[in-house]
């Protein structure tokens, strides 16, 4: 009874092929199949100052975490691989709420350790993305190092970072890089901003 | 000791597996079939209960109970290109329902989001306006027993005075033209 129980539990816990299901990827999405949720153990804390990083951009230009410095919020995306379920079904929802960053002051940062050919070619799906998505492909992955989320495979966790305008961090969270990160978890961090 | 537990743990996935077939559904479903089992919970907002002919509020209901003739229930996901870029159609199918005085009653729209929360359900009602009634379907429950369809996905449904319903249209992709896509609903439904 107890085998069976826990072979349920198995069977319920692991992710379906639920994600990335949007007619836009059809056929163009590798399945990874279930991963170790989390795969690294960062050293940094909230309340501890952002690691400066400057990165290339799919749009062009490279975007620096200082350049928001007394300006904006900053909330990182990071995710794990282009062309992966899990994913292509976050960013394409990020990119409906604009309004939602805007009104906490904040930009949205997205960041994967995917070249910038493989990024330009996998974001062009989800259409016009209005927020920089930065390559860590090379030094690979060394972003994803100095913030403690490069995973033993190469890939980031999927990682959520938001940093205040004084460049310090709000909010670290790894998700298990098999499910989507809550977005009213996001919201609900933004909120906290608001009164500091 | 070990050979055993590893034989009893076999066990349990084979019996676990057989149950999870049991209650997962195969593929999408089929035209002339029944819809799967399941429910949604009756709308919070009492015009979104008015428009579904539910006079509950604390309860839940089965598709099939809805006191109209043809229910097209649309699967869409918050994440999904293609569910954001059809959204204006389908909001139009709506506005084109509900201004034909023929139709108007015997045609309802329901959107079921699947994997998303009701937060993400929430946030994607208001950026598009959706003007009817969208579930949350979070743990992608419901989703698999429809057969874990990509998305956009419409299932129409056919009630008939008897009280058994069907399937009539199953289809895969953005509907595009909200006229084009009515005149398939009313001529495929058989709708006088």
């Amino acid at each position: 009874m107890r085998s069976f129980l826990f072979a349920l539990t198995l069977l319920i816990l692991t992710p379906g092929p639920g994600w990335g299901l949007s007619e836009v990827f059809s056929g163009k999405i590798y399945q990874p199949g279930h991963l170790k949720p989390i795969d690294s153990k960062s050293h940094l804390k909230v309340g501890q100052r952002a690691p400066n990083f400057s990165l290339p951009a799919i749009q062009g230009g490279v975007v620096s975490l200082r350049d928001f410095r007394g300006k904006k919020n900053v909330v990182l995306s990071f995710i794990p691989a282009a062309w992966t379920p899990v994913c292509s079904d976050q960013w394409p929802g990020y990119n409906i709420v604009k309004d939602i960053f805007d009104n906490h002051e904040a930009v949205l940062i997205g960041i994967s350790v995917d070249n910038i050919p493989t990024l330009y070619a996998w974001t062009r799906e989800m259409g016009h993305l209005w927020f920089p998505v930065l390559s860590d492909f090379y030094p690979h992955g060394a972003v994803a190092k100095r913030y403690g989320i490069l995973r033993t495979d190469g890939m980031a966790e999927r990682a959520i970072v938001i940093i205040d305008k004084r460049g310090k961090i709000r909010f670290f969270h790894v998700s298990d890089i098999n499910v989507r990160p809550d977005l009213e978890m996001i919201v609900r961090e933004l909120e906290k901003l608001k009164n500091p | 000791m070990a050979e055993k537990r590893w034989k009893d743990l076999l066990i349990g996935c084979l019996a676990a597996a057989l149950l999870a077939s049991s209650v997962w559904a195969g593929g999408p479903p089929a035209v002339g079939e029944k819809i799967p089992e399941f429910t949604l919970p009756a709308p919070k907002d009492s015009s979104e209960r008015g428009y579904l002919g539910l006079t509950f509020l604390n309860r839940s209901f089965r598709i099939p109970e809805l006191k109209t003739e043809v229910v097209i229930l649309q699967v869409f996901s918050m994440y999904c290109p293609y569910c954001q870029a059809d959204a204006p159609h389908v909001n139009a199918l709506y506005q084109l329902i509900e201004k034909n005085e023929k139709f108007k009653g015997k045609i309802k729209i329901l959107g079921l989001g699947a994997g998303n929360s009701d937060f993400e359900v929430a946030t994607f009602k208001k950026r598009y306006e959706v003007p009817f009634p969208l579930f949350s379907d979070r743990d992608f429950r419901i989703h698999k027993l429809l057969g874990e369809v990509r998305t956009p996905y419409f299932i129409g449904i056919r009630k008939f005075p008897d009280g058994s319903h069907r399937v009539f249209l199953s289809r895969l992709g953005m509907i595009n033209s909200a006229e084009a896509f009515l005149t398939e609903i009313i001529k495929l439904a058989e709708l006088k």
